[in-house]
């Protein structure tokens, strides 16, 4: 893991948190949407919540799928679960929300998953590279 | 009346959600180490391939189910059940997934952070 991937992953984690966000924001001021006024979810994009909200997941799609080139899926997800642990302390220290206790539990969970999962190897199974490590020989592989 | 649709729409994020991210995840894969392919050859040939891969475009279909099932969710039910209740599941059913078809190595380490992760986001909208 190099400092461009982890950079990589953050941008996964800060476009996903926010856009999200933007998204919810947006769709409360759009309203209910029935099913008989299908039409009122295209318009919603209109919002410019909605707008912004999906400009940012459009950024989070294209880390994501940088990401997944040379990393695990069990480990993008996990390693990019922060974005719930900083949409919270966004709650807490810059719109002064109260966060009970157990959301406090939440954060530590997550971020305890997160550091499981980090420790770990971001790639266990790709096709292509098992190839190339069969044609090594056995001596290059061993090393550490 | 209304849970329910709240959670068919669950039921309808999570599965679509599972499916787009495998098949994403396989894509990728197949299309290479982005970052390589982008210095050697440009971003035209990286798009061409991620366009040209039919994984990827069904994984965009799935992943486009799941977000226009998200905003119909989003407009019918709580945001506190919904949002929650969607990613956490997804966490779960993608370590299942990517076991039975990416065949990753999912070892006790991934298990414990797909639990703590899926069980801190449902503290989270507690």
């Amino acid at each position: 893991m190099t400092f461009r991937k982890y950079l990589v992953l953050a941008g996964v984690t800060l476009c996903a948190s926010i856009g999200d966000s933007l998204l919810s924001r947006g769709m409360k001021q759009v309203g209910s949407i029935s099913l008989n006024h299908f039409s009122d979810l295209i318009l919603a994009v209109l919002n410019p919540s909605v707008a912004l909200g999906i400009l940012l997941l459009l950024g989070f799609f294209a880390s994501y799928m940088i990401a997944l080139s040379w990393a695990d899926l069990t480990y993008v997800l996990p390693a990019t679960s922060l974005g719930y642990v900083l949409l919270t302390l966004i709650a807490k220290f810059f719109l002064h929300e109260t966060v009970t206790t157990s959301r406090w539990i939440g954060v530590l969970l997550i971020s305890a998953g997160v550091g499981f999962v980090t420790q770990g190897p971001a790639l266990t199974h790709n096709p292509a590279k098992c190839q190339e490590a069969a044609s090594e020989p056995a001596s290059a592989r061993n090393q550490p | 009346m209304k849970q329910a649709y709240a959670w068919s729409a669950i039921a309808a994020i999570v599965l679509a959600s599972t499916t787009g991210d495998v098949l994403l995840s396989r894509a990728m894969k197949q299309v290479g180490d982005v970052g390589e392919l982008w210095r050697q050859s440009g971003i035209w040939t990286v798009l061409g391939r991620m366009l040209r891969n039919p994984n990827f475009l069904l994984g965009v279909l799935a992943m486009t189910t799941a977000f226009y099932s998200l905003l119909f969710g989003l407009s019918w039910g709580d945001v506190s059940l919904i949002a929650p209740a969607s990613a956490s599941l997804t966490f779960i059913t993608n370590a299942i997934a990517a076991k039975l078809f990416l065949h990753e190595r999912v070892d006790h380490r991934r298990w414990m952070a797909a639990l703590l992760v899926a069980g801190g986001v449902v503290l989270l909208a507690a």
